[in-house]
């Protein structure tokens, strides 16, 4: 019996090991595969034709990808530019209504993304937005700004007080303390929100899809619309590359982020 | 740059509803060192910072050379501060934090590193320049912080419990060479502690204080030995307490402790205030002395009791002494056992005496 003991354990970690990599086996297989029909198991043929097909210059696939990077640094940037002050407001002022605020921003989230990116595209059209790199822009730091406030304002809290009072002491400005006392301190926590909100901005589906179509496609979307009509390589291959930022920025969070940033977030 | 004068004229302060201090008065001569002391909540901290400028005063004054500081913002006071954490930048250098200051007042790069170097050597933290603050020692840290302070050659050092987490040993080093630098330097400083040795070794005054009010200003030895109220007293460490009655007799005062002490008697004079029967006296432990039980001097109170406890500190022994209900700690040099009777003897000059 206790020979056995290790069974139903190794049977656990299989199944999430099957979970997580199972899905990902598929991908790689499709991006490999140059035809694969039913009933067969596995690829009939494997090639790289589909590779070249998404990598001609002439392909959507690149013009997305440049669309998806141009639109999440542009993302970043606005969601950074309201997120750095805001964050430095809710960790250091004592605001009353600093629960509500943090709350407000995850607002957004909190209704059925459809239905408020409807709204979002019929107000944007008012303003000329819709199908412009702008609108998708604004709507993605939205969605972005949950992450860039609550990191940047725990990334801050972790700051000690005492360190800007000293920089204050001996003379400097409240600008100039800021910019070299605080933010080079809250840095690490201030790059891991930017790296979410960039993510995030990859990643983005609806709202691209409500006020960006036709004009502008992002790469979320050429997966969308490539496994649609069938193309499964090219679905892959565009998750493959969707994939490397996630994986790469991934590790660079857990390596830089420190513990003490982490427990301040939401708080 | 020599010290400045400092003036603190009714300031008052409050945290929300808890006023934390309430119209405190001080001068400080230029180059003067003033210890303020305290127990934790007594509003020490919050006058230092009231004075840097990071805590709002809801009234009064405070000046610096006759000019009014009060409105100014914390960075246009012209201070330095030592932080109880140190508060070094730990993403600079030794060297870094304290050149920022002199950065700040647009020094070119030749003579800030010169200007460092001379603090570095003068902080004996020669080669240390280079090492990121997170890896210094406490000791060197503490160095590092008062080397920033001093950099900038500040009119008025602010000391905010700067010892209190250097090990025991070096901080009786780091007091004396803190006051002997700012004895060179003439720099007024103002120093926060809860430490009754430290500010008695440090400073020239010490200001006492006491849930948000000022109990008395004066040189070490004189709020050692002539402490304005019994709070001052037992702060102090006259920590023996005990009762006494008083009766007038003619231009004298008549004190006793009943059936457990003689009777001695006083001027009318040293005891302020006195309108009852009843004196709180107070004495510290290695002011008395231990005798026969039944001593009965005429300049020397005895309270009779007899040994409960004895340990020995190093020098001398140190009893605990029941007298009636009521205990006392006294020294003296000889061994005697626990359950001896003993008289405690206390010459007047040991006894500080306030209405009770």
């Amino acid at each position: 019996m206790t020979a056995l003991a290790w069974l139903p354990r190794a049977i656990i970690l299989g199944l999430i090991a099957f979970a997580i990599f199972g899905p990902l086996a598929n991908l790689a297989l499709w991006a490999a595969a140059e035809q694969w029909y039913f009933p067969h198991k596995l690829p009939v043929t494997y090639g790289l034709k589909f590779w070249h097909q998404v990598f001609k210059p002439s392909s959507d696939a690149l013009l997305s990808l440049g669309n998806s990077v141009v639109i999440a640094l542009l993302t970043v940037v606005v969601s950074l530019a309201l997120a750095v002050p805001a964050g430095y407001a809710l960790a250091r002022l004592s605001l009353p209504l600093r629960g509500l605020i943090m709350l407000a921003f995850l607002l957004p989230q909190a209704f059925p993304s459809v239905a408020v990116y409807i709204n979002v595209a019929r107000i944007f059209y008012g303003f000329g937005l819709n199908g412009t790199i702008a609108g998708v822009v604004l709507v993605h730091a939205v969605h972005g700004l949950v992450f860039a406030v609550w990191i940047a304002s725990a990334a801050f809290a972790a700051v000690d007080r005492d360190l800007e009072l000293a920089a204050l002491n001996i003379g400097a400005g409240a600008l100039r303390t800021f910019f070299t006392v605080t933010l080079p301190l809250a840095a690490p926590g201030i790059v891991a929100s930017a790296i979410f909100v960039f993510l995030e901005s990859l990643d983005e589906f609806t709202g691209t899809f409500f006020v960006g179509v036709p004009d502008v496609t992002t790469l979320p979307l050429l997966m969308f619309t490539a496994s649609i009509a069938g193309n499964y390589q090219i679905a892959a291959i565009t998750a493959l590359i969707l994939l490397i930022p996630s994986v790469g920025f991934m590790l660079f969070v857990e390596r830089f982020l420190k513990a003490d940033v982490l427990a301040k977030v939401g708080t | 740059m020599a010290g400045a004068s400092l003036e603190i004229d009714r300031v008052e302060a409050a945290y929300g509803p808890v006023k934390v201090l309430k119209a405190v008065s001080l001068a400080v001569k230029p180059g003067e060192f003033v210890a303020l002391l305290g127990s934790s909540g007594c509003g020490k901290t919050t006058l230092l910072r009231a004075i840097s400028g990071f805590v709002p005063i809801a009234s009064g004054r405070i000046s610096v050379d006759g000019r009014d500081i009060s409105r100014l913002p914390p960075d246009r006071r012209d201070m330095a501060m030592v932080f109880q954490s140190y508060a070094l930048w730990p993403h600079m250098t030794a060297a870094g934090n304290i050149g920022y200051g002199l950065k700040l007042r647009g020094w070119d790069k030749p003579r800030i590193a010169e200007r460092v170097g001379q603090m570095l050597a003068m902080l004996k933290l020669d080669g240390l320049g280079d090492r990121m603050v997170t890896q210094l020692s406490g000791g060197q840290r503490q160095r590092v912080a008062l080397g920033r302070a001093l950099a900038i050659d500040p009119r008025i050092l602010l000391l905010d419990e700067p010892l209190s987490n250097l090990d025991a040993r070096i901080r009786e080093d780091v007091r004396h060479e803190i006051k002997a630098l700012q004895n060179k330097l003439g720099i007024t400083a103002i120093h926060v502690t809860h430490d009754r040795e430290e500010a008695m070794v440090m400073a020239d005054r010490i200001v006492i204080l006491d849930a948000g009010e000022i109990a008395q200003v004066g040189s070490p030895e004189e709020v050692y030995n002539r402490p304005a109220s019994a709070f001052v007293a037992s702060f102090m460490g006259a920590g023996n307490v005990v009762r006494l009655a008083a009766r007038r007799e003619g231009d004298g005062i008549v004190l006793g402790a009943g059936d457990l002490s003689n009777e001695i008697r006083v001027p009318v004079g040293s005891i302020s205030g006195l309108a009852g029967a009843q004196v709180i006296a107070h004495f510290r432990g290695e002011a008395a002395s231990l005798g026969a039980a039944d001593a009965d001097d005429a300049d020397r109170l005895v309270l009779r009791g007899r040994i409960a406890q004895a340990s020995y500190p190093g020098g001398h022994w140190r009893y605990g002494v029941a007298v009636g209900s009521q205990h006392f700690m006294v020294d003296d040099p000889r061994r005697l056992n626990v359950g001896e009777p003993v008289g405690i003897g206390l010459p007047l000059s040991s006894l500080h005496l306030f209405a009770a």
